[in-house]
């Protein structure tokens, strides 16, 4: 505890406006069912309404509220994309490291499973899985996980590869330290850093993906509130967008409410992790 | 016309640590003369690297010159643009890196390397610097010497490719040439030839030099006057051979004194014991090639067995046998009598604790994040079952032991030790499980001189101490002169000599080990041009490629 109050003292500016704005979305998401002025999924108004009173970034097509669809989305597609990230570490990891500590048949086996995932193009791939198995939130967590968890694999294989060459492994060996132990005690906390930003850069490719799924119609199915899905809805409103007043204007601009809640949240991500890689790349305390 | 060529006055160079700028020289001065060669030694940290690049207007990244003066024939080096600074480096001043394997592109042949300063530089056309190479090739020694400059860095021997690097450092025939420890990473038999390359082609191209290593020895056949470096600031300086009769600070006479360290005879030795470790008829290997070809070896209780042989003689292939990592093809171990499983895995854990083994490099032999009491505590409790309380206790003793203040030392993680520390842990680790025979392979050779010493003492102490055997593996004669009882000779996988240190010390030898013990650099300034001359023509001799 002491050690990471440490390293927020150090940390660069870059790395606060990451960290202020990850802790914003989850504080939205946490809070939705407080912080949203209306309810997730209920017509409370008239299509399309302006900016203004009670429904500050209007209304859409069937008459529900922008902002707390947006307040709700965050809650459903940084937790999805939060659970399948989850998901594809343990997967990927665990068999990654298994991979690299028991090599032979084992190691041979895994990465050619891995081999043919990855040499499917991803989108094409989970679109057709999905077809298949309908658009439930499991099978879509489920599907992106696994098509992950295959970089996932990749990474963990090569850096626990890299430590096992290392002598202390061979001291642990002499020792006669089963693989549990060598994996957990000597791999796992010297993997732990690269591992960690690569979770971090894995979570806002996840969410993308969902939200790109969502948007081509696959992923999370309405009336759940979604980014990726509301700007779809709203896509087609840019084209009527009228700068002549404020309100008129306000109107063409509503796709690129939940388009900028992606691509904040993305930046916000991507700073953070850029501070944990450079910490782990080589100042050590 | 002076003969003045270099002329570094108070130099003070700062690095940048923890947001603070740090002292790495502290107020230095050097000159040099046309065609002399300065030997700038001692240990790791003193600065030696640091004030060699200066003396070409460089330092390393997070480093600055802070204060003084460098002044290389007459031209300011301190506040010279990049553009004149890059004029120089290469064309009139040189540098050739310890690690030759490691400085090499290995995307580029020899010779395209070669060629390349002298033809940026406009000295030389791509056609002159090609045949300029091989002239040089040549001069230096190296086999084949119109071929080999097209062969890429991976293709070449260790001691070829310093010498190589040598030679592309005279390219542009420049005044002065730094040599960053170009000997160090070599087997003493390799080093003798490119010492000699070194020493021949500086010499007849009155080329100046400032020769850095930790190697007294060698510093005492190269240099015209030898500076002694310590924590950034000057010991002494004087011509080599006052230097090497007559030092005059503490701090010289004790890195001299190192090597006269010699281990009184073991006072118990069990000789009416049965041995403890025996090696039947073992031949080992990668694969389908045999490293090891039939190995007979038998270690008697308490005594120091020291294995010597250059790279690639098998040293460690053996001791990677005898721990039980790479299962042999063929022969028996036995263990105080009792045969041992080929496979460390089918070994019971007991028998596994009494045989301990210390690695070369205790950088890696540590896991960086854990923490001294977790590296010492876990053979205790794997090996003894000590856990909570007596666990705490006997890591504590251990420290003791090891000469580290517990209170101080047993909540460090291993990067907050120095390079000795770190190996006395790793000794400290082995005497955990209670071994009575640990296998130490070149446990000194990555220490400086006198940490080295430090740690061969505690060694001997505990040998004396606890029963210990030990199974020596190295490659520097001083370390078996100071602590074995028995010498192993080894070269390509089998045995060549073996008895009590004063038989294999003393003539008649073997020949391969009249060659290793005549390449072990002497104190004597005259010990290479005598060498040279006894061998004659047999040091030209190619090495296989």
């Amino acid at each position: 505890m002491h050690n990471l109050s440490h390293h927020l003292k150090d940390a660069p500016v870059s790395a606060w406006i990451g960290i202020v704005i990850v802790v914003f979305y989850a504080v939205l998401a946490l809070g939705a069912p407080f912080l949203a002025p209306f309810a997730e999924s209920a017509s409370v108004g008239k299509q399309y309404m302006p900016w203004t009173s009670p429904h500050y970034l209007g209304t859409d097509a069937l008459g529900r509220d922008v902002l707390s669809r947006l307040i709700y989305g965050a809650r459903n597609t940084v937790g999805i994309a939060l659970v399948t990230t989850v998901l594809a570490f343990t997967l990927g990891a665990t068999f990654g490291l298994l991979a690299a500590t028991i090599g032979g048949w084992f190691d041979a086996i895994s990465s050619r499973v891995v081999d043919v995932l990855m040499a499917i193009p991803p989108l094409i791939f989970a679109l057709l899985i999905l077809t298949i198995t309908g658009t439930s939130v499991i099978a879509l967590i489920l599907v992106i996980a696994i098509l992950d968890s295959t970089r996932v694999f990749r990474l963990s294989r090569a850096v626990a590869q890299g430590i096992l060459t290392m002598d202390y492994i061979e001291v642990a060996r002499m020792r006669g330290e089963g693989m549990f132990w060598l994996i957990r005690k000597e791999v796992l906390p010297n993997a732990a850093a690269p591992l960690i930003a690569e979770f971090g850069l894995r979570f806002c490719f996840v969410f993308l993906f969902i939200s790109a799924l969502s948007f081509l119609g696959l992923g999370i199915q309405p009336p759940t509130a979604d980014w990726g899905g509301m700007v779809r809805e709203s896509a087609k409103l840019i084209s009527f967008a009228n700068f002549a007043t404020f309100q008129t204007a306000t109107f063409g601009l509503a796709p690129l409410l939940p388009a900028g809640a992606i691509a904040l949240l993305t930046i916000g991500v991507n700073l953070v992790v850029d501070w944990v890689l450079h910490m782990s790349s080589g100042l050590k305390d | 016309m002076t003969d003045l060529l270099l002329e570094m006055k108070d130099i003070h160079i700062e690095g940048r640590s923890d947001r603070q700028w740090k002292p790495i020289i502290k107020g230095v001065d050097l000159t040099l003369n046309r065609g002399e060669i300065l030997g700038l030694i001692g240990e790791s940290g003193a600065g030696k690297s640091t004030l060699g690049l200066a003396a070409m207007g460089y330092t390393k990244g997070g480093c600055r010159i802070s204060g003084g003066s460098i002044h290389f024939d007459g031209q300011d080096l301190v506040g010279a643009s990049n553009e004149a600074l890059r004029q120089l480096r290469g064309a009139r001043i040189a540098y050739v890196a310890q690690s030759a394997a490691a400085a090499f592109n290995p995307a580029y042949r020899l010779i395209d390397q070669y060629c390349e300063a002298p033809v940026k530089h406009g000295v030389m056309s791509r056609a002159e610097a090609q045949s300029d190479a091989v002239q040089l090739y040549r001069k230096i020694r190296l086999p084949n010497p119109e071929d080999i400059g097209f062969r890429y860095p991976h293709q070449v021997s260790g001691g070829q490719l310093q010498r190589a690097m040598t030679a592309m450092a005279m390219a542009c025939r420049p005044d002065l040439i730094i040599f960053d420890e170009p000997t160090t990473a070599l087997d003493v038999t390799t080093q003798i030839e490119v010492l000699a390359a070194i020493r021949g082609i500086v010499r007849e191209y009155n080329t100046a030099a400032i020769y850095i290593t930790h190697d007294l020895a060698v510093v005492a056949q190269m240099a015209d006057k030898i500076k002694v470096l310590l924590r950034g600031e000057e010991v002494e300086e004087s011509s080599a051979r006052d230097m090497l009769a007559n030092p005059q600070q503490d701090y010289t006479k004790s890195l001299w004194a190192v090597r006269d360290f010699r281990r009184a005879p073991p006072a118990a030795r069990h000789l009416d014991e049965g041995p403890l470790l025996e090696i039947r008829d073992m031949t080992a290997g990668y694969g389908a090639v045999d490293i090891l070809k039939g190995i007979n070896l038998t270690i008697t209780r308490g005594t120091t067995v020291a294995v010597v042989g250059e790279s690639g003689s098998g040293k460690s292939t053996m001791a990677r046998v005898v721990m039980g990592l790479l299962p042999p093809s063929g022969g028996s171990l036995h263990h105080n009598g009792a045969a041992l499983p080929k496979s460390g895995k089918q070994r019971p854990r007991d028998l596994q604790r009494h045989i301990q083994m210390i690695h070369q490099m205790a950088d890696t032999a540590l896991n960086p994040k854990h923490r001294i009491k977790d590296i010492i505590g876990r053979p205790l409790e794997f090996f003894l079952g000590l856990k909570g309380r007596a666990k705490d206790v006997r890591i504590r003793e251990l420290l003791t032991l090891i000469e580290l203040d517990p209170d101080e030392f047993i909540n460090r993680m291993p990067s907050e030790l120095s390079g000795g520390q770190k190996q006395r842990v790793c000794i400290a680790r082995a005497l955990a499980a209670e071994p009575d025979f640990i296998i130490c392979d070149e446990v000194t050779s990555a220490l400086d001189q006198l940490v080295a010493e430090g740690i061969l003492r505690l060694l001997d102490r505990l040998q004396r101490e606890m029963d210990l055997t030990y199974m020596f593996i190295t490659h520097d004669i001083a370390t078996v002169r100071s602590i074995a009882d028995e010498v192993v000779v080894m070269q390509n996988g089998v045995i060549v000599e073996q008895g009590p240190k004063e038989t294999i010390f003393s003539p008649p030898h073997a020949p391969y080990t009249e060659l290793l013990l005549s390449s072990v650099p002497e104190m004597d300034p005259d010990w290479l041009t005598g060498l040279l001359k006894e061998r004659g023509a047999v040091v030209t001799s190619e090495e296989p490629l």
